[in-house]
């Protein structure tokens, strides 16, 4: 049965800080950046009302934050930060290390466009762009999944199979500002399910010395590399297996993507985050009238899911993948991915649109246009332009 | 702060010592940084933890499968060894806290002086800034060495690098040296020194000072580097003496706002061009017509070492 929850009127970021508060991390080194500025906000509230016993890092920069963050994850501690796009940008050298070095911190990440030009609004291109720097990453489509997955992080981070860097994403404003009614978990269970951690080798352990932090040449570094895959390879069973307990404590089941309506679906949408919701109102609508659409919507993205999406797919007549960012001079990054999932299989016809960038609204006649063009595509089996920006003037 | 007895502090005690930075790293012969860190590390009592930014002493040190560090040490990145610390430092105060740890502990970053005056200033800053409980040591070759000694804004004017050769039309560096042990004392550190390997006993007081100061400490030790200064390899001890001795590389300290010269040449005072003459990177000073840049270097040490004794005399005891 699950337990007692407490239904609430919350914005995102909000449900991130609570998530946060309920985790209590020994350290959280921080930085501010809009959107993410509010969680940090309302966590010093938390610290400094003693709420948590966190220690607050104020550091000067997101490169200095992610530098706090591994060398206090190292110490032997859990570490939690949350930034935004040009924060995530100056964070991306450290990235690489807090992966490299298997530290088990996890942050949010409200994505926001990057700069030029300047823009605060919603889109994926901070989270995409730092996809391969080995981090975990979870999207959530809305305050209660990004609260949920927040939930989670620390407990697939730190599994003894993984010890990776773990990043929860949301979409700048759209979720992270607005209010949406929602259900938090009793403080005594976040804290049973999160439980204790403890680090592997802590610098603090000075009985027994450890150097973190090698130089390592061509005779070693690939077996470092090999190490760090392999690690990956074990996420995909671990975020199910915390995925299952935490269903069993919530009510609230998570897979490692979502799939609405997808089954005998014939023309098919991919989306992350909080388009989805949109897009599931609009499918509703098209199988009222009698066609086939349905929704893939992928939640660990990192580790890609290849296999498995590939198979929820294969059946498809026709896929539009939706890119809320660019791979400039590249297909969108999620077509990418599909496109490989769908490689072994003989499989749909797949096209990509572009949409959302900087914070452009996708309303729902957007996504009718989109659905409209997939109902085509899957009758010809013909593609007119393979990526395409969408919601753009000429 | 250890509670027992201090004995004085001699040759032969420290010698009972163990080294926490043991023989066999790979630092070039003659090095002045691993001498610099064994003298830091002699002063140590608690345990300590130690944070190193990339550059000779990290790469040297550190060599997968091996380690020369008897003690914790971490190595994150280039500019951000203060950072890094920070972290380290926090997560002690928060698990000490909580009662997870009992022991008192020390932690000290370290960085050369391109980690340090450079890429690193800006997270230097906000560590100091935020007053975390830690030593950060800068070991100055006045140059990034480990990448073919480049100029940073440690070099000294004049001298000839690989990104300032002394050429035709550029004789080498035409800027002065940062001078980052006095911003750092303007940072109202709870202490600030800067100390030379040659006087081993002053450089391990200054560690020991800084190590039990209520607050952020910052110590610059002049380390010569015989790749880079184009010297031999058994000059290190000496060319830092004479960096001291023509008041280029002064020892003092900033103890909660007061500044000591610690050590005054007086009448003793060696000209620069003493210091200059035996490294290579200087030889162009000493060709014709450059009179001018021996002059100017002269002119400059000389200025910094009377506003030094003015803030002695301001702020002294
Ligand atoms: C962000 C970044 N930029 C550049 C480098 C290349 N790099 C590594 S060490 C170094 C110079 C180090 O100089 P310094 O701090 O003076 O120490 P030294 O090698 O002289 O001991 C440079 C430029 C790097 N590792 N990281």
């Amino acid at each position: 049965m699950p337990t007692a929850t407490k239904t609430v009127a919350v914005t995102g970021n909000q449900a991130v800080a609570e998530a946060l508060r309920q985790i209590n991390p020994d350290v959280v080194p921080a930085y501010p950046i809009t959107p993410s500025t509010d969680i940090v906000q309302r966590f010093s509230e938390f610290v400094n009302n003693g709420e948590v016993d966190t220690e607050m890092i104020l550091v000067e920069s997101e490169h200095s934050a992610m530098s706090a963050a591994i060398g206090a994850s190292a110490a032997g501690g859990r570490v939690a930060t949350a930034t935004s796009s040009q924060g995530m940008a100056l964070m991306w050298e450290m990235l690489f290390i807090a992966s490299g070095y298997r530290l088990p911190i996890f942050m949010a990440l409200v994505n926001r466009a990057l700069s030029a030009p300047l823009n605060i609004h919603g889109d994926h291109s901070d989270g995409m762009g730092m996809r391969d720097s080995g981090w975990i990453q979870l999207w959530s489509e809305n305050a209660q999944e990004a609260y949920d997955n927040m939930v989670m992080a620390p407990r697939i981070a730190e599994h003894m199979d993984v010890r990776l860097p773990i990043i929860v994403c949301l979409d700048g404003f759209i979720i992270s500002h607005s209010i949406e009614s929602m259900k938090y978990l009793p403080d005594e269970e976040v804290k049973k399910f999160v439980g204790e951690f403890a680090q592997l080798n802590p610098l603090l352990d000075t009985d027994n010395p450890k150097s973190i932090g090698a130089l390592v040449l061509p005779d070693y570094y690939m077996e470092h590399k090999r190490a760090q895959h392999e690690a990956m390879l074990k996420v995909k069973k671990v975020v199910q297996d915390v995925s299952a307990e935490f269903a069993k404590l919530s009510g609230r089941k998570y897979e490692i993507f979502e799939t609405y309506r997808l089954e005998d679906a014939e023309v098919v949408l991919v989306s992350l985050n909080s388009a989805a919701g949109t897009i599931k109102d609009e499918i509703d609508r098209y199988r009222d009238k009698g066609i086939k659409a349905g929704l893939l919507k992928p939640r660990l993205f990192r580790p890609f899911p290849y296999e498995e999406v590939g198979a929820a797919l294969k059946n498809a007549k026709a896929v539009c993948v939706m890119d809320r960012a660019d791979s400039f001079g590249g297909y969108g990054p999620m077509f990418m991915e599909i496109a490989s999932a769908l490689y072994p299989h003989k499989g749909p016809v797949l096209f990509n649109k572009i949409y959302g960038l900087g914070g452009r609204d996708l309303m729902p006649l957007d996504v009718d246009q989109v659905i409209d063009e997939t109902v085509e595509v899957a009758k010809t089996g013909k593609v007119k332009m393979v990526k395409e920006y969408i919601t753009v003037r000429n | 702060m250890s509670t027992t007895q201090e004995k004085p502090m001699t040759l032969k005690s420290l010698s009972h010592k163990k080294d926490l930075l043991t023989g066999g790293h790979r630092m070039c012969s003659g090095c002045g940084a691993p001498i610099v860190l064994r003298q830091v590390l002699l002063a140590v009592e608690n345990p300590v933890v130690l944070t190193n930014a990339t550059g000779c002493l990290e790469v040297s040190t550190c060599l997968f499968p091996f380690t020369a560090w008897r003690v914790p040490w971490m190595h994150s990145a280039f500019e951000n060894s203060a950072a890094t610390a920070s972290g380290i430092e926090t997560m002690y105060r928060a698990l000490r806290k909580k009662g997870k740890i009992k022991k008192e502990m020390n932690f000290i970053a370290i960085g050369g002086d391109g980690g340090t005056y450079d890429i690193g200033f800006q997270s230097l800053s906000g560590a100091m800034e935020r007053g975390h409980k830690m030593l950060y040591i800068c070991y100055d070759n006045g140059a990034y060495m480990n990448t073919g000694i480049q100029r940073s804004s440690a070099t000294p004017f004049g001298a000839d690098t690989t990104t300032c050769p002394a050429g035709d039309v550029v004789p080498g560096k035409p800027q002065r040296r940062k001078d980052l042990t006095r911003i750092m004392a303007a940072h109202n550190v709870a202490y600030a020194a800067q100390a030379s390997p040659h006087n081993w006993k002053d450089l391990i007081t200054k560690v020991k000072k800084a190590l039990a100061a209520d607050g952020p400490s910052y110590m610059g030790i002049i380390a010569p580097c015989n790749r880079g200064w184009r010297c031999q390899t058994n000059d290190a001890i000496q060319l830092s003496k004479l960096a001291v001795d023509a008041c280029f590389w002064p020892l003092y300290e900033v103890e909660g706002g007061k500044w000591t010269i610690n050590y005054d040449p007086k009448d003793k005072k060696r000209p620069i061009k003493d210091w200059l003459k035996p490294q290579g990177r200087f030889k162009h000073l000493f060709a014709p017509g450059n009179e001018w840049m021996l002059e100017k270097f002269q002119q400059g040490v000389d200025a910094d070492w009377e506003s030094l004794k003015k803030l002695q005399e301001a702020f002294g005891r």
